[in-house]
């Protein structure tokens, strides 16, 4: 029962969280802040100064001026530079174990502390 | 029983954690988009060099059965060095080289074309950089060669060395 | 040149009495009539003198800029002011190696003379995994980077510093977070000692638990100046990237969090014995593998570090070692644990605090997890993949909401006995008033989302519950609730700058004039000067609001010859609301400059946040031991 709460409330709050925007700067702000630059690899294209960086912040907002989305647009650039450009890694076959392994370990916490203490336990 | 699985398997994936850093260690962590190309190049509409008009790709890859695209900028150091290179394949009449001019002065580019030769069949400007990121390119240098179907065949990242150089010339054999 | 040697030298002897040291401190644990108590205290006290002479050899070899030594050579130049080229000494590998050895010397001598109190074979034990860790330091230090390498013929001029450590943040930095993770190492030793001779119990946690609160102080105070400098000196206005080194510097400092609660459990409840160990050995363990992602190159972050593979290896390797050893110690001598599985009631402190443990160990691993999983997918599939702010962000802020709500509450609970809520009806009444504020705050502003009015809620509660902490009648326990009231804080600022930040990016030249808001941003002029080391190019902006000139701000561009590179250094306006923070940028092949402007609000207020979180903890580390706590 309880772990079928806690499911139910993680399961909630991840779908709270897909926050929208409503700004086109702020959409932009946020695509750039979350590809990563290939010239300063430790940062993404919004925080770098490269020459790339300036280019690439360019064009996506070219490709927002042109009406893409922003699942598109990371698409396009996933598709040219490959699935690293991006700071947000997707869930798929070979990311799952990246998104799950946390919450796996929160649950296996949660079982070990009912375990050695009772401490949801009724009394 | 139960306390030695457990035993066991802490240890084994400290053992194994080991050996990913172990390996992790010999793997080079710049990362370059090498494996990545795209297969087809998309038709931008971009300024020529000299006339300023526009003309797109489209326009431009016709009759040859191989095209290289190359991004150069007369600021970029290495691009000197592959210059001679360019200069040797422009006389490889199956292969038409394209330069995209990147991020510079027209006055400096004119000066550097002076100076090294004019490897290009046609040059096209790229001011502002984006040209080349939807083409894919990083940085200066790079090039694309393409087949008669402009498919994208190779991907250069940094100058044409003559390793590079050489597997452009067995490339353009082999194929013909 | 003589210095080069000396300094050498001292390692060598450093080399000598640390295996003397190791040598003695095991045979006197078979025979307590061989132990050399009062001699050990003063080969410690050598060791540490040692370190100290080679330290200095290296400071003043900086000084003089004495280009026949290689790390000189390589880090420092001769135009390079005093100031830097004495902090320039810990800005390097091999200099904050030599510095690591340094701090780990002094606390194991410091250590010695402070406990005492604590059974002899359990000190002796200590000091010998102390010095397993500074002989594996000095064996590293003397085979694979050693700092006293001696250049033939002597060049003239050296390469220089990277400019962007230039600064005098950064000169404090390294000294501060390093004394957080050597303290570490204590834990580290003492737990396993204690492990060994079956001491694990509550007098030990009492004992231990200064040395937590140490090393959780200057890890925070080390953090918090690591992100300062970042955001002035690195970013466009941003003080926390989720880049790797800062996620290693973090990974630690939340398992000393959960630490610090847990031992204050084990003192008072005698619970958590193994816990408390297993927390130990993963805190110190954390900082050495941090050391291992971060020198050996593995990880790319914006933070240069001059890595190299080789360095790694050996890291690897002593790494390992020390969690093999630990985990052969722990499975060996698990037993002697004392074994009480009390049941626990819910509503207690012990329990919230093992919820506590709970959700910061879940931090630990999300964090962990995203910052090696790209090593372990390319090993193991050969793709490349990147783990970004969005990953950490997803899956750490939804869980800060019922984490917050249990620190408001836990604190209001009582040892032992379930707490018939004697206040509970303020704590609802508080409840309330959060959720009520947390909304107008969203209203009046507008554009918020849902979920940040929740988390809005939540930090209110925690903010308000520990501002009435504050009120209580014959109130003891200061350190806790300003920490409390510090994270409550920090949380809300961090919040509130990400929702009400503002920005806006242009490429302007002289004269031009952009509307932001309200307000007009106008770049006046630009001005050229030569400094010592650079050259300067500054922008001078004036910000004008209801026509009268509110701010003029000069952001700069300068350009270092040693090593060639260009830096901007952004112009900040810190106000008690917000900071306006403007940084310019050269274009290539243009006239223009790259202009953007952010105003920031609560900026002031992250740095204050994080200075009270760690007062919590000096008072805790100099409270009377008697005393009660919590």
């Amino acid at each position: 029962m309880k772990i079928k709460l806690i499911l139910s409330i993680i399961f909630l709050f991840f779908t709270f969280f897909n926050s929208s925007i409503s700004d086109e700067l702020e959409l932009e702000n946020k695509i750039n802040k979350n590809l990563r630059c290939l010239i300063c690899q430790g940062q993404s294209i919004y925080d770098s100064q490269s020459d790339f960086a300036e280019s690439m912040k360019l064009v996506v907002k070219q490709k927002i001026d042109a009406g893409m989305s922003e699942e598109e647009i990371y698409s396009f650039f996933k598709m040219q530079y490959g699935e690293w450009i991006l700071y947000d890694p997707q869930f798929n076959t070979k990311n799952f174990a990246l998104w799950l392994l946390p919450i796996v370990i929160f649950l296996v916490g949660g079982i070990i502390i009912i375990a050695k203490f009772g401490v949801l336990k009724k009394r | 029983m139960k306390n030695k699985y457990y035993k066991f398997s802490i240890v084994v994936f400290f053992i194994f954690t080991f050996l990913i850093f172990y390996y992790g260690l010999k793997q080079k962590n710049f990362y370059t988009p090498e494996n990545i190309s795209i297969k087809t190049l998309p038709n931008l509409f971009l300024k020529d060099f000299y006339t300023n008009n526009e003309t797109s790709f489209n326009d431009i890859l016709i009759d040859s059965n191989y095209y290289l695209i190359n991004i150069w900028a007369s600021w970029c150091l290495p691009c000197r060095e592959e210059h001679p290179y360019l200069l040797k394949l422009k006389k490889n009449s199956s292969i038409k080289i394209i330069g995209i001019n990147y991020k510079d002065k027209k006055d400096n580019a004119l000066k550097f074309l002076d100076k090294f030769e004019n490897p290009y069949f046609t040059i096209l400007n790229d001011r502002n950089g984006t040209a080349s990121i939807e083409i894919g390119a990083y940085g200066v240098p790079e090039s694309l060669i393409l087949n008669k179907e402009k498919k994208i065949i190779k991907k250069i990242i940094g100058p044409i060395d003559n390793k590079k150089f050489n597997e452009i010339k067995k490339l353009l054999k082999n194929e013909n | 040149m003589i210095l080069n040697y000396i300094g050498n030298f001292a390692l060598l002897f450093c080399l000598i009495i640390s295996l003397v040291i190791f040598i003695t401190s095991i045979s006197s644990l078979n025979n307590k009539y061989f132990l050399l108590k009062k001699n050990l205290n003063e080969l410690l006290f050598f060791k540490f003198f040692f370190a100290l002479l080679s330290f200095f050899s290296l400071i003043v070899l900086f000084i003089n800029s004495e280009f026949s030594n290689e790390t000189v050579l390589n880090n420092s130049h001769i135009s390079k002011p005093l100031f830097y080229k004495i902090s320039g000494t810990w800005g390097n590998h091999e200099g904050s190696l030599l510095l690591w050895l340094l701090i780990l010397t002094f606390f194991a001598f410091f250590y010695f003379l402070k406990s005492k109190n604590r059974p002899t074979d359990e000190r002796l034990l200590t000091i010998m995994f102390q010095e397993v860790i500074i002989l594996g330091f000095l064996f590293f230090l003397l085979k694979a980077s050693n700092p006293f390498n001696i250049i033939y013929p002597v060049p003239k001029e050296g390469l220089g510093l990277n400019p962007i450590l230039q600064d005098p943040l950064l000169a404090i930095h390294p000294p501060v977070l390093y004394l957080g993770y050597v303290t570490t190492s204590i834990v580290f030793s003492s737990s396993l000692a204690g492990l060994i001779k079956g001491n694990i119990n509550n007098l030990w946690a009492k004992d231990i638990r200064k040395w937590v609160f140490i090393s959780w102080t200057f890890l925070t105070l080390g953090i918090l100046l690591g992100s300062i400098w970042a955001y002035y000196e690195l970013g466009w206005g941003g003080f926390w990237f989720w880049d790797p080194v800062e996620n290693i510097s973090l990974m630690p400092w939340l398992s000393l969090t959960a630490l610090v609660h847990c031992v204050l459990v084990l003192e008072k409840r005698s619970i958590l014995h193994s816990w408390t160990v297993i927390l130990s050995i993963i805190t110190f363990t954390l900082g050495i593998c941090g050391t291992f992602l971060v020198r050996s190159g593995i990880l790319n972050s914006v933070h240069t570090f001059a890595n190299d593979p080789e360095r790694g290896l050996y890291i690897l390797f002593f790494l390992f070692f020390l969690i093999f050893l630990s985990v052969l110690i722990y499975f060996i001598y698990e037993d002697k644990f004392e074994l009480n599985n009390k049941n626990l009631n819910v509503y207690t402190k012990e329990t919230s605090i093992i919820l506590n443990n709970w959700f910061v160990m879940y931090f630990l691993s999300v964090i962990l997890i995203g910052t090696v999983y790209p090593i372990f997918l390319e090993v193991i599939s050969n793709e490349k993949i990147s783990v970004g702010p969005p990953f950490f962000n997803k899956l750490i802020i939804p869980f800060l909401i019922p984490f917050l709500i249990f620190m408001s509450v836990g604190p209001n609970l009582k040892w032992i006995k379930n707490d018939n809520f004697s206040n509970k009806i303020k704590l609802i009444i508080i409840f309330i008033l959060s959720i009520v504020s947390s909304i107008l705050v969203s209203k009046f502003f507008g554009n918020t989302t849902l979920n940040i009015t929740i988390l809005l809620a939540a930090c209110f509660y925690l903010f308000f519950t520990t501002i009435k902490d504050f009120m209580k009648k014959n109130f003891k326990n200061y350190a806790q609730t300003i920490s409390h009231f510090g994270f409550s804080l920090l949380v809300l600022s961090i919040l509130m700058n990400s929702i009400f930040s503002k920005e806006i990016t242009s490429n302007m030249r002289v004269g031009d004039e952009i509307k932001f808001t309200d307000k007009i941003i106008k770049l006046q002029k630009l001005e050229n000067t030569t400094e010592s080391n650079f050259l300067k190019l500054i922008a001078y902006f004036k910000i004008v609001e209801k026509n009268k000139i509110d701010l003029v701000l000069e952001p700069e561009i300068r350009i270092y010859d040693k090593p060639e590179t260009i830096t901007s250094e952004a112009a900040i306006k810190t106000d008690i609301f917000k900071d306006r923070f403007i940084v310019v940028n050269l274009v290539k092949e243009n006239e223009y400059l790259n202009v953007r402007y952010q105003e920031k609000p609560f900026m002031l207020w992250i740095w204050i946040s994080a200075i009270l979180i760690s007062l919590g903890g000096v008072i805790n580390i100099f409270k009377n031991n008697e005393k009660q706590i919590l």
